[in-house]
C-alpha cells in the first residue's frame, strides 16, 4: 500500500500541529532563505567584465549621471541567487498545473531551441536580409487560418487582451466604414473573462451583461432581446468559461448578424476544439488565439504572450500594420498605410512577438494536423475523466460532458467551514498547484480544473485521489488541515491585506 | 506523438470510465455539420529533427547581426548578454510557471519581480515601478491614459522626437479609445499647452539620438497642471545619463529589451513603467508588494489588484492581463550581473564607440552628423539617398543603420540613423567608413 493510500484509509489520521522546524540558518533542507539581491551588495564588484574607458562629457548635454545605487555581485553569486529563487516556484515541469482557462501544457524544449535561431536579427534590417523571419510569420498565419477557417489574421497583438482590443477596433472601423459608427454597445456574458468588458471599455464601448441559463450557456432569449440597432458586437468565449461548448452558437451568430452586429469570440479555450471545430464554420467574425495557451509557448511566470486575431472576410481589410505580404520577389512587410487602406493602424512597436511565433509554429509542425486534433480530443478526454471521477465528491456545476475543463462549485463544502481557498491551499501541501478559483463568477466558490492533454492517467488518478481525500477530510470536520494550509511551503499563508494597505513596492536602503 | 500521454488502449479505458463509447460522444454539444472538418493544406506530425531542420533552413535565409558590422538601433538594440542570463531564464521553474497567483508556491517569481521593480525605480529615478507591460510603445500609451485619469483631461501632446512606432501606436489607441492626440512633426519643439492638456510626451534620448535637457519643459507642464511623460527606448543610456525622475518627469516609460533580451526581430520585449508614489492607484499592470506570512516571515504577493480587469472588469485602469515575465527575468538578471560598476562601464563603452563613429564619419567628405548630444545613436546626412545605400551595403555584409525614410515615408531621404554599442568594434567602424567612401565614389 502506498503512502497516500495508507493515509487515505487510516480513520485515525490526525493532523500534526507542529510548526515549521527551527534551524540556525532559517533554511529548511532544499528550501533556502534567500535575501534580496540588494542585501547581497559588495560595492565595487561586478559579474561582467567590461573595460573602464574614460569618456568626456562634451556630448552629454550636461546631464551626466552622478550615481546609481545597484548592488555589486560576482557571477557565481548571481547564478546562485536566481537558482535559489527558481526553487521556490511551482512549475509545469515539476507537476500538474490544472489552472482552468490557462491551458498549462508542456512547453517543448525544441521550441526554445528554434526560437533562439531567430534571436540575433533586428526588425528594421533591410527586407532582403530577413526573408526567413517573414517566412515564419507567413507560415504561422497559414496554420492559424487553416485551423480556424478564417480569411485573415492580425499577427501583431502581444497578448490575449491585446488581441481583444485589436478585434474590437477592427469591428469599430468596419461599422464606421458602413456608416454605422453610432453602434456603441458590446454584449458580454456574465461568465466572461474580466478582460472582455475591460477591453470593450478601453475601445470606447459601453458594456451590457448577458445572463447565463441553468445549463451554463448563454441565455439565447435574453441575448436576442438585448440585440438592438445600438449593439456593435457580442464577445463570447467558446468553449465558455464553464468549460462548456455553447450549444446554440450557430443560432447566436445568425441572430447577431441579423441585428447588424459582429461576433467576437474569445479564443482562450481553443485547445478544446483545435482540429475538431473551425470557428469560421460557426459564424464568428474574429477571434484571438493565445499562443501561450493552445500552442505551448511558455507562460514564463506571467508572459510574454502573443494574441494573433483571425478575421473574417468582412474584417480582413482592417488588419493592423505591419503585415507580411508575398510578392514575386519574396516576402515583403507592409509597414505604412496607403491612401485607400482601411487598416486600423499600428498596435505596438515593430512586427509582433516573433519569439512566440517560432515556438508556436514549431509546436504546430511537431503535432501536425493529425496531432492537433488528438490534442483537443485528449484534453477533452482528460477533463471528462476528472469530471466523471469527482462528480460525487465535489459538486459538478453543470451536466456533462464538458470540454477541456471541469467546473465544480463549493456546495460540497457547505457547513464544513472550509472555503474554496482553504481547499486550494491544502492541495498545495499535497504537491499540486490549485485549480482556478472563484472564476467564473456564475457559480459559488468556483473550482475550475483544466488538466490538459499532457497528463497521464497515473497523474490524473493521483490528483483525483487527492481531491477525494481532501473532500472527505473537509466533510469529516478536519478543518485544521485546511485552515493551516499550506504547511509544507517556503512561506505560509501571506498577509495580502497588509500588502495592499501599506504598500511596500521596492527595497529601500536602511540608513 | 511525443507530447501526448495516452496509448489508444489507455484512451479506451478512460472512455469506459467516463461511460461513453467514443471521444466524439464528448463533443455531442457541437453540431455534427461542423464537427471534424477536413483541414486542407496542413501536414501531419513530424519528428523533432525534421522540425528543427525546417527552422534551421529558414534561419539561414536571414542575415544575423553577428555576421558582420552592424549599426542598427532605433528602439531595439544589440548588446552583449552574459551566458548566465539565458541559462537561468530557461530553468523550468521560471519558464513553465504561471502568473504568481498562489504566492506560497511562487515566491521565486514574486521576489524577482519585486527586485525588478526596485531596479527600474532606481534607473528611472522614480518612486515606484510596475512588474512590466507588453513593450515600450504600449507602455507609453498606458502612460497617456493614466495621465488622462489623473488630470481628468482628454488631450495629449507627443513630441516629434518620440519613436514613430510609438506615436503611431498612440494614434491608433486615440482614434478608437476616443481621446485627442497631437503628434508634433520631427524636430519641432513647439508644445502649445492648453488648459485641457493631460500630458506632454517626450523621448530621452530622442529617436534621432539627441539628448535634450527637459527641465524647463517639466516646469511648463507642471505650471499648466499637466504631466510630463518621458519615454526611454535605450534603457542602457541611464547608466550614463541623469535619471529622468531627477529632471522632472512624472511618469517614465520605456523599452527594457537592451538588458538581458536579444533583439528577437522586435518581440517579445518588455515595457517599463515607473511613476510617483502618489499616483500608485492609477498605475496599470501587475504590481508586487512586500508583506509577511502568518509566521511573520517576509515574503511577496501580487497587490493592489483592485485596479485590475479581473476584479474591476469594465472599470479597470487597463485591460492588460499579461506582463512580460520572462523578459523581465532576463532584464533583472543582466542588471544584477552588471551592478552599478558594470552598468556604468558598459554605458560608457557605448558612448565611447558612438563618439568614435562620429569622429570617423566626419572625416568622410560630404557626410554630416546632425545629432549634437547623444548616447549611442547618431542621425547622419548622406550626400545620396539612404535607402539604396543601405541595401547596397547589406549586399556587402554591412548592416549600415536605418534609412529614416523607412519610418517617415517621403521625408529625410538622405538621412540615416546609426547606432554603436559595446559590440561595435573599431574595425566595424573602419569597415563602414571605407564602404561609405567606395559607395560615394
Amino acid at each position: 500500500m502506498s503512502h497516500s493510500q495508507d493515509i487515505a484509509h487510516s480513520k485515525d489520521y490526525v493532523f500534526s500541529t507542529e510548526t515549521t522546524p527551527q534551524t540556525f540558518t532559517g533554511n529548511q533542507g532544499l528550501f533556502m532563505e534567500e535575501p534580496l539581491i540588494f542585501e547581497q551588495d559588495t560595492p565595487g564588484l561586478t559579474g561582467v567584465d567590461w573595460p573602464d574607458v574614460e569618456v568626456q562629457d562634451i556630448y552629454l548635454a550636461g546631464l551626466r549621471r552622478q550615481s546609481i545605487d545597484l548592488p555589486g555581485l560576482s557571477e557565481p553569486q548571481v547564478v546562485r541567487h536566481y537558482t535559489r529563487l527558481s526553487q521556490k516556484n511551482y512549475s509545469i515541469d515539476a507537476g500538474l498545473y490544472p489552472l482552468g482557462s490557462c491551458t498549462m501544457k508542456h512547453n517543448p524544449r525544441l521550441n526554445e531551441k528554434v526560437a533562439r535561431m531567430f534571436s540575433d536579427i533586428h526588425p528594421l534590417q533591410p527586407i532582403s536580409t530577413i526573408q526567413g523571419a517573414l517566412a515564419v510569420i507567413h507560415q504561422l498565419s497559414n496554420w492559424l487560418m487553416a485551423l480556424t477557417g478564417m480569411r485573415a489574421v492580425a499577427m501583431t497583438p502581444a497578448a490575449g487582451a491585446h488581441g481583444e482590443l485589436c478585434g474590437l477596433m477592427a469591428i469599430k472601423a468596419a461599422l464606421k466604414a458602413r456608416g454605422e459608427g453610432h453602434r456603441s454597445l458590446v454584449l458580454v456574458p456574465e461568465s466572461a473573462h474580466g478582460t472582455n468588458p475591460a477591453t470593450a471599455a478601453a475601445c470606447g464601448f459601453s458594456v451590457q451583461s448577458i445572463p447565463a441559463n441553468d445549463r451554463g450557456r448563454v441565455d439565447v432569449a435574453a441575448l436576442k432581446k438585448a440585440l438592438n440597432p445600438d449593439v456593435a458586437a457580442i464577445m463570447l468565449t467558446n468553449p465558455n468559461t464553464c468549460g462548456l461548448f455553447e450549444t446554440d452558437i450557430i443560432e447566436i451568430a445568425k441572430a447577431v448578424h441579423e441585428a447588424g452586429a459582429f461576433f467576437y469570440c474569445d479564443g482562450a479555450n481553443f485547445n478544446a476544439i483545435v482540429g475538431k471545430v473551425r470557428p469560421g464554420d460557426l459564424g464568428i467574425d474574429c477571434m484571438h488565439i493565445n499562443l501561450h495557451k493552445t500552442f505551448s509557448t511558455p507562460h514564463g511566470g506571467g508572459g510574454p504572450g502573443a494574441g494573433p486575431v483571425v478575421l473574417s472576410k468582412d474584417l480582413a481589410p482592417f488588419t493592423p500594420l505591419p503585415y507580411v505580404v508575398m510578392t514575386d520577389k519574396g516576402f515583403d512587410l507592409k509597414e505604412q498605410a496607403g491612401n485607400n487602406d482601411l487598416s486600423i493602424g499600428r498596435l505596438k512597436g515593430f512586427h509582433g512577438q516573433m519569439g512566440m511565433f517560432t515556438r508556436a509554429l514549431s509546436y504546430m509542425m511537431s503535432h501536425g494536423k493529425d496531432g492537433l486534433k488528438q490534442v483537443a480530443e485528449d484534453a477533452v478526454l482528460n477533463a471528462n475523466y476528472v469530471l466523471a471521477c469527482l462528480k460525487n465528491d465535489l459538486t459538478a456545476s453543470f451536466e456533462g460532458p464538458c470540454m477541456h475543463e471541469a467546473l465544480f462549485d463549493d456546495s460540497f463544502l457547505k457547513g464544513t467551514e472550509v472555503t474554496t481557498l482553504d481547499f486550494a491551499k491544502a492541495m498545495i501541501d499535497e504537491g499540486f498547484h490549485p485549480m482556478t478559483m472563484y472564476f467564473p463568477l456564475v457559480v459559488s466558490g468556483a473550482l475550475l480544473i483544466e488538466p490538459t492533454e499532457c497528463e497521464s492517467k497515473e497523474t490524473l488518478d493521483q490528483f483525483i485521489g487527492t481531491l477525494k481525500y481532501l473532500a472527505t477530510q473537509a466533510k469529516q470536520g478536519n478543518k485544521k488541515l485546511f485552515h493551516e494550509a499550506p504547511r509544507c511551503t517556503p512561506r505560509k499563508r501571506m498577509d495580502e491585506t497588509k500588502a495592499a494597505r501599506q504598500p511596500i513596492l521596492k527595497w529601500t536602503r536602511k540608513l | 506523438m511525443r507530447y501526448l500521454a495516452h496509448t489508444p488502449a489507455r484512451r479506451k479505458e478512460i472512455l469506459e470510465t467516463i461511460g461513453v463509447s467514443s471521444v466524439d460522444d464528448l463533443f455531442k454539444d457541437v453540431a455534427v455539420s461542423v464537427l471534424n472538418p477536413s483541414i486542407e493544406g496542413l501536414p501531419d506530425h513530424q519528428n523533432e529533427w525534421s522540425v528543427e531542420q525546417h527552422f534551421r533552413k529558414l534561419a539561414g535565409q536571414n542575415r544575423s547581426a553577428s555576421d558582420g558590422p552592424f549599426f542598427i538601433g532605433g528602439g531595439i538594440y544589440r548588446h552583449h548578454i552574459p551566458a548566465a542570463v539565458d541559462h537561468l531564464v530557461q530553468r523550468g521553474e521560471f519558464l513553465t510557471s504561471y502568473t504568481p497567483y498562489q504566492p506560497e508556491i511562487s515566491q521565486g517569481t514574486l521576489q524577482y519581480l519585486f527586485e525588478f521593480q526596485t531596479q527600474v525605480a532606481e534607473l528611472t529615478g522614480m518612486d515606484i515601478a510596475n512588474a512590466s507591460l507588453y513593450d515600450g510603445a504600449t507602455s507609453m500609451v498606458e502612460a497617456i491614459l493614466m495621465a488622462q485619469r489623473i488630470t481628468g483631461r482628454k488631450k495629449s501632446i507627443i513630441s516629434g522626437g518620440v519613436h514613430p512606432h510609438y506615436a503611431e501606436t498612440a494614434q491608433t489607441y486615440a482614434e478608437f479609445g476616443g481621446f485627442s492626440l497631437e503628434c508634433l512633426s520631427p524636430h519641432t519643439t513647439d508644445f502649445k499647452l492648453t488648459p485641457d492638456t493631460a500630458c506632454v510626451v517626450i523621448q530621452y534620448p530622442n529617436f534621432f539620438g539627441e539628448i535634450n535637457d527637459f527641465r524647463e519643459l517639466a516646469k511648463i507642464c507642471h505650471n499648466n497642471g499637466s504631466l510630463l511623460v518621458v519615454v526611454v527606448t535605450e534603457i542602457m543610456s541611464l547608466g550614463l545619463l541623469e535619471a529622468p525622475g531627477k529632471l522632472g518627469a512624472d511618469i517614465v516609460v520605456g523599452e527594457g529589451q537592451s538588458l538581458g533580451n536579444g533583439m528577437n526581430f522586435g518581440g517579445p520585449t518588455l515595457g517599463l513603467f515607473a511613476c510617483g508614489e502618489k499616483h500608485i492607484r492609477q498605475m496599470p499592470g501587475r504590481i508586487v508588494g512586500e508583506t509577511v506570512d502568518k509566521e511573520g516571515k517576509r515574503g511577496w504577493v501580487l497587490t493592489l489588484s483592485t485596479r485590475e480587469q479581473h476584479i474591476r472588469r469594465e472599470k479597470a485602469t487597463s485591460n492588460i492581463c499579461t506582463n512580460s515575465g520572462l523578459c523581465v527575468l532576463g532584464f533583472t538578471i543582466h542588471l544584477s550581473l552588471l551592478g552599478a560598476v558594470g552598468l556604468e562601464r558598459v554605458a560608457k563603452l557605448n558612448h565611447a564607440q558612438a563618439v568614435k563613429l562620429r569622429d570617423e564619419l566626419l572625416k568622410i567628405p560630404g557626410i554630416k552628423v546632425i545629432t549634437k548630444n547623444f548616447f549611442n545613436e547618431l542621425t547622419v546626412e548622406l550626400p545620396v539617398a539612404a535607402e539604396p545605400f543601405v541595401e547596397s551595403l547589406a549586399k556587402d555584409g554591412i548592416l549600415a543603420g536605418i534609412p529614416l525614410s523607412r519610418l517617415y515615408p517621403g521625408q529625410f531621404s538622405n538621412q540615416l540613423l546609426l547606432t554603436a554599442t559595446e559590440l561595435t568594434s573599431d574595425e566595424d567602424i573602419a569597415d563602414l567608413c571605407s564602404a561609405i567612401q567606395s559607395y560615394l565614389s
